[in-house]
């Protein structure tokens, strides 16, 4: 996986609660059987129009936002399915950090496994990038996880909280596997002793 | 004396693996279930890291999301939903894992043939990569869906590495009133704590109107546990259980033994809960969704209600961009909305019981003629008791669609799908936008209720019909 340490990039507004996954990524594009390729894909039915052009409605599509990296957005995003397809979508579309209120907590794991720093911010600090954004469109932020801080060029920070065990493992790119396989006498000790219960459940 | 435990704290504390103070914990599972669109990236994932299945005995799969409901002999005319098909059982074959596939006489929707099969039994843990994998918690396992890069995880560790979630306990007093399901009782919770409510928890659901349910109910009740946004839900196993899972292909062997182990699981009286909230089931009614998250729900004799009846900001913006979508407006009686499309069938409803109520609902009468009503059973199984019972005939005979088994217009991904603007009465569990097709509009409802607005081609509140059971 790749690491991420810091990122600075372009602020995308998702004026929005409870985004579920069927919107981030419409299930007719699930069929797949790589990871990649999914990014096309992102907020399909709201970024296109019917005929398949970029929908002008649609906040994202604005020109100002292109290229954009870190996503704002509202409470309980995520939720709905535990699709991996959602984050994969997310990553592929060019977001590295995704900013809410509150995440659903299947999707919330989902984007550390993929790269993905989810940032829960309170209400009112949410409500303050939305601000910015909107007065100025194409308003950076720099997310620093080494530091646990997100900062503007016009002086805004905020101090984030990351749980250590997602937050190191994000940091060193770190592949949960790996780290399990590395406890195989604990695994192989536990079946052992499930084994020996008199009433096997298994 | 130990400390009381409960239902959840016990199964947690019996697959802990390893577990360090402000690390999340590294545990067991008993029962890994896999279907074909979470699982090929996963396999995939093993194969580039040169990884094997751990314990493939214990890896269970089918194909449920994408098949066709149509007749099995005619081929698959979906290229890619055939390649990830194809995928699941090159997989299967490659890291010996038991597949039921479309020849299976027990395929059918993951979470209904598990429970058919005696593979969810209570105490263990499941897992699938399937947020509603909480059904199989109706047994008393803890039973959570996981996001692929775990199903990989499973496949090569069989343990995952889990934050401890918090208990919360939902008890239901008293007796459901006539005409009042296990999907109303779940949607109702939904509406009270909200799509997020459950958030970070393991869900007891408990209390008389909890213990009145059958299997399959029980199995309705906790399959929506994830739209309350929680990790997981579950009920006590008590006899009922054990008589459910008796003489199942896969119960175990030394059954009187397990069964002894099972009647110890239920949580201790003074076992402390994180949170909970008590409901009467008596003041319960049937509920239909008005908008495009499950909570957003009410009673069927209600009006549709208006953005400025909530009083969070989110809310209101919710509830405006949902009566939007569902062409909807406020304060009509939702007995006036009619719909075109009904869709009995999803892990939520399409087990024999619920085909039975419905049968008998639908007895001798006519689906009206502006409506097209499908029934997909849940599995192969369901599908042949059915038959064997003449459920089939009654439906068919009041102009029901009867298909194969499969997830279908739960959240059409296969060739069932709806067309912008149709409105649906379905027994799933998601009315997410879009979720049966781009711009269909669905309500959830009972599998009664969804047949009612079959016949009559707009809601109806079936508590008037005199015909529920
Ligand atoms: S029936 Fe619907 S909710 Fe259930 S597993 Fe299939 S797609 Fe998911």
């Amino acid at each position: 996986m790749e690491p991420f340490k810091v990122t600075k990039g372009i602020v995308a507004p998702l004026d929005l609660p409870n985004v579920d996954t069927d919107q981030i990524i419409p299930k007719q594009f699930l069929k797949r059987i790589e990871r990649t390729g999914f990014g096309q894909f992102l907020f399909f039915d709201w970024r296109f129009t019917k005929d398949g052009q970029p929908d002008k409605k649609f906040e994202m599509n604005a020109a100002p936002y292109q290229g954009a990296s870190i996503l704002i957005t509202r409470a309980n995003f995520g939720c709905g399915s535990s699709r991996e397809h959602a984050p994969w979508a997310l990553m592929d579309y060019g977001f590295r950090c995704i900013i809410a209120p509150s995440f659903a907590d299947i999707f919330y794991n989902n984007c550390f496994k993929n790269g993905i720093l989810p940032v829960r911010l309170s209400e009112a600090e949410v409500d303050t990038l939305f601000k910015e954004v909107r007065q100025a469109p194409g308003f950076k932020l720099t997310v620093d996880l080494e530091q646990e801080k997100i900062f503007s060029d016009n002086g805004l920070t905020f101090t984030i909280k990351i749980p250590s065990f997602q937050r190191t493992g994000l940091l060193n790119g770190l592949d949960d596997i790996a780290v399990t396989l590395a406890q195989e006498d604990k695994i192989r000790d536990f079946e052992l002793k499930q084994l020996k219960v008199p009433t096997p459940l298994l | 004396m130990n400390t009381p435990k409960t239902l959840f704290q016990k199964i947690w504390d019996a697959h802990v693996v390893h577990e360090a103070p402000g690390k999340p914990s590294l545990i067991y599972i008993d029962r890994h279930l896999i279907h074909e669109v979470t699982s090929p990236q996963a396999f995939e994932g093993l194969r580039l890291a040169g990884r094997t299945v751990r314990r493939p005995e214990l890896t269970f799969a089918t194909m449920d999301h994408n098949v066709p409901t149509t007749d099995r002999a005619l081929p698959i005319k979906d290229q890619t939903s055939l390649r990830q098909m194809e995928a699941l059982s090159e997989n299967c074959r490659t890291f010996g894992v038991t597949l039921f596939d479309l020849d299976s006489p027990h395929q059918g929707i993951i979470h209904v043939i598990s429970p058919e099969l005696g593979l969810t039994l209570p105490g263990l843990t499941v897992v699938c990569g399937d947020s509603h994998t909480s059904t199989h918690g109706a047994f008393g396992a803890l039973a959570f869906g996981i996001g692929t890069s775990e199903v990989e995880h499973v496949l090569a560790t069989q343990c995952l590495i889990q934050e401890k979630p918090k208990n919360f306990l939902i008890d239901i007093e008293g007796k459901r009133p006539q005409g009042v399901e296990a999907k109303d009782l779940i949607l109702s919770i939904i509406g009270r704590i909200g799509t997020s409510g459950g958030a970070g928890s393991v869900l007891e659901f408990a209390g008389e109107a909890i213990r009145d349910l059958s299997m399959e109910e029980r199995m309705t009740v906790c399959n929506m546990s994830i739209e309350a946004g929680a990790r997981a839900g579950m009920i006590a196993p008590d006899e009922k259980t054990i008589e459910y899972i008796k003489n199942r292909m896969y119960a175990p062997v030394d059954f009187e033994n397990a069964a002894e182990a099972w009647r110890k699981l239920p949580s201790d009286p003074g076992a402390v809960f994180d949170q909970s909230v008590q409901i009467s089931a008596a003041t319960l009614a049937p509920q239909v969704t008005w908008g495009t998250n499950p909570g957003q729900v009410i009673s069927v004799d209600a009006t549709v209600p208006s953005p400025t009846d909530f009083s969070d900001e989110n809310d209101r913006k919710s509830a405006e961009r949902a009566l939007e979508y569902m062409g909807l407006k406020s304060g009509t009686p939702i007995e006036s909305i009619e719909v075109d499309h009904v869709f009995i069938g999803s892990c939520t409803n399409s087990r024999i019981e619920d085909l039975r109520r419905v049968a008998h609902f639908v007895n001798g009468k006519k689906v009206s003629a502006k409506v097209h009503a499908m029934v997909v059973p849940g599995s192969q199984a369901v599908k042949k008791v059915a038959e064997e019972e003449g459920i089939d005939r009654i439906l068919k005979e009041a102009g029901f669609d009867w298909r194969e088994s499969g997830c279908s217009m739960c959240l059409a991904m296969n060739p069932d799908v709806l067309q912008p603007g149709d409105r649906c009465a379905s027994t799933s569990n998601r009315n997410f936008e879009g979720r049966q097709g781009a711009g269909a509009r669905t309500h959830l409802v009972s599998p009664v209720m969804a047949a009612a607005a079959a016949l009559e081609g707009h809601f109806v509140d079936i508590r008037q019909s005199g015909q529920v059971l």
